[in-house]
């Protein structure tokens, strides 16, 4: 994967980022999309990045580093190449989230917030992903995986590569 | 059964693509919209008496009619697909199942208020429906139903897929509109409203998924039918999503007229291993919780309100009597404390404060005074602030106390009243 550190986008993707600018009004509307397509060319935002991505819009490595710190999906640190996030708002908390997390944390061995030492997961509790007719629920990377049980939980962590 | 209107494509084998959607009657509300005059389009959706869906139950053609008469500048169309008030669920499901549906209220919506670009703005954490959605998109613009010069209609319209990054403060409209601009996603004083002054400072109508994908409907049937389904307050069926302690929790689309109790009890199947309700909040977290014998109301913008709470988004959640409410209490808090945007400082400083409160009591560890402190702070703060948000958490903060007192003085008695660790609300080690 390309350096957070050092970090430069490909021509095909620098193509990409003025398409997404022209899309807005204002060239600036695109800084959410571009933002995204940082996190998944660089494994996560940087103050590297932050400073790469304002410079290709003219705005202040602040701009960005407020946004980018405003916005839960934006990681400011390396993450592991999965990451599970359980949702602990009500009607997962009313359905079990809580015995979910804690049979997670056992699994993994890791606390809430923290990357198992094989960078291979990380864990995270998170708030309403709007899944609640299937909760308990989780987010396992791009997929929405719902009415959890442990057994179920132990499936979906095999599976993972 | 009732007429299903949001959701008879629901379930139908690849529902979420043009030809399906086209085989099914769609696209029939654009092809009477194109020809119609935009006032007459905004006309029918008044009659229809539609109110907006994602929250607030505002008169969607009148909000349309906000926009400036004669502007000449550039209008926008942005839908609020950030669908993230707790409980609720079925935006994600118009998005994954009739894509189309959407597609062609936008139009129709777009030629009412001469609108020529819009914008979807849809939550970061929705992945597979931005998938879909993007999909149909792209079948609309292939098959010349978005685009320049619209089926030779004269009429031009493109729409831009934005996907947000995780911020329940975005489905706020203003917030969503700074989010959308490229910045964090803090709400904005009105007025100037956004039909006036909204997106890139330009007049900008949002509106909800569900409450888009009622105009093709409307336009196609007359609005008269579309009021005829619902009450005197606001017409229409709609979609309630229904979770926690049912039988059956998921979506059921229902005429408003429907009671509380109902959709519970004939529509969910009631309360599941045999034990009974103790509480329910009608219309997601921000709407103050009701008992069960509050639950007798109709479920359209008037019934909920009759009791001090809200329809807000319609999200259902159901408590049995197992449920302890001081800690129900606390999750919703945590919510709150973690999605305040930090802009106005009543909600900042409340929103943790009482978070912090609710957790120490559930601890174990409250004191008696902490219950009248939680009301006084969230009475003061109310209505003080930009947006609704704080507005929104002052439904259960006031309404959990006041209606289950006894349920938390017994913990705070029980407890030992000693100062509790600090708890955290990003940390989340309390899950």
């Amino acid at each position: 994967m390309p350096d957070a550190k050092r970090p430069e986008f490909t021509a095909e993707q620098l193509a990409e980022v003025q398409r997404l600018q022209g899309l807005y009004p204002d060239k600036r509307g695109a800084l959410l999309p571009v933002l995204h397509l940082a996190q998944d060319t660089f494994g996560y935002v940087s103050l590297e990045v932050e400073v790469y991505v304002a410079g290709l819009f003219g705005l202040s490595p602040a701009h960005v580093h407020e946004v980018v710190t405003f916005y839960t999906l934006f990681f400011q640190q390396p993450k592991g190449r999965h990451v599970v996030a359980v949702c602990h708002t009500l009607s997962c908390h009313l359905m079990g989230a809580k015995g979910i997390v804690e049979h997670l944390k056992d699994k993994l061995g890791i606390d809430v917030g923290e990357t198992t030492a094989d960078g291979k997961t990380t864990l995270l509790t998170v708030e309403c992903l709007c899944a609640c007719e299937g909760a308990p629920m989780m987010q396992v990377d791009d997929r929405y995986e719902v009415n959890l049980t442990p057994d179920k939980v132990d499936r979906i962590l095999a599976g993972l590569a | 059964m009732a007429e299903k209107v949001f959701t008879r494509n629901f379930g139908i084998a690849n529902s979420h693509t043009l030809p399906v959607y086209r085989e099914r009657g769609g696209y029939a509300g654009w092809e009477k919209a194109k020809g119609m005059e935009p006032a007459a389009i905004t006309e029918e959706v008044k009659k229809a008496n539609l109110r907006g869906l994602g929250g607030a139950g505002f008169p969607t053609g009148v909000k349309w009619g906000f926009i400036p008469k004669g502007s000449t500048t550039p209008k926008y169309l942005v839908v609020n697909a950030d669908e993230g008030e707790p409980g609720t669920f079925k935006d994600r499901y118009l998005l994954e199942q009739d894509p189309h549906a959407l597609i062609e209220g936008m139009l129709i919506a777009a030629r009412a208020i001469d609108s020529h670009l819009g914008f979807v703005y849809i939550r970061g954490e929705y992945v597979q429906p931005w998938r879909i959605f993007s999909g149909a998109v792209r079948e609309a613009y292939e098959a010349g139903l978005l685009g320049k010069n619209i089926q030779g209609s004269g009429f031009d319209f493109d729409v831009v897929i934005h996907r947000g990054a995780g911020a329940y403060i975005c489905g706020e409209e203003t917030g969503l509109l700074s989010s959308l601009e490229g910045k964090k996603g803090w709400p904005k004083i009105k007025p100037p409203f956004p039909a006036v002054k909204g997106a890139f400072g330009q007049p900008t109508i949002v509106n909800n998924v569900e409450t888009l994908a009622a105009v093709p409907h409307i336009v196609n049937r007359g609005g008269e039918w579309f009021a005829g389904l619902g009450t005197k307050a606001q017409g229409g069926t709609r979609v309630y999503s229904v979770s926690g302690h049912v039988v059956r929790p998921g979506l059921v689309e229902a005429p408003v007229s429907i009671t509380l109790r109902s959709l519970i009890y004939d529509e969910c199947g009631g309360i599941p291993n045999g034990r009974t309700l103790k509480a329910v909040v009608p219309g997601g977290s921000s709407a103050a919780i009701l008992t069960p014998d509050e639950i007798d109301i109709p479920m359209d913008v008037d019934g909920p309100k009759s009791k001090g709470s809200m329809i807000g988004s319609a999200g259902v959640i159901v408590m049995d009597d197992t449920v302890s409410i001081p800690e129900a209490l606390m999750v919703v808090a945590r919510f709150y404390a973690h999605e305040s945007c930090g802009q106005c400082t009543p909600c900042r400083e409340s929103t943790g404060w009482i978070y912090k409160m609710a957790h120490r009591i559930v601890d174990g560890h409250g004191r008696k005074e902490d219950l009248d402190t939680i009301l006084d702070v969230a009475k003061r703060g109310a209505g003080t602030t930009i947006c609704a948000f704080y507005d929104g958490a002052v439904g259960p903060y006031i309404s959990y106390i006041e209606k289950f007192r006894e349920e938390f003085e017994a913990l705070i008695r029980s407890g030992s009243g000693a100062t509790p660790p600090e708890p955290t609300v990003h940390g989340s080690a309390d899950a």
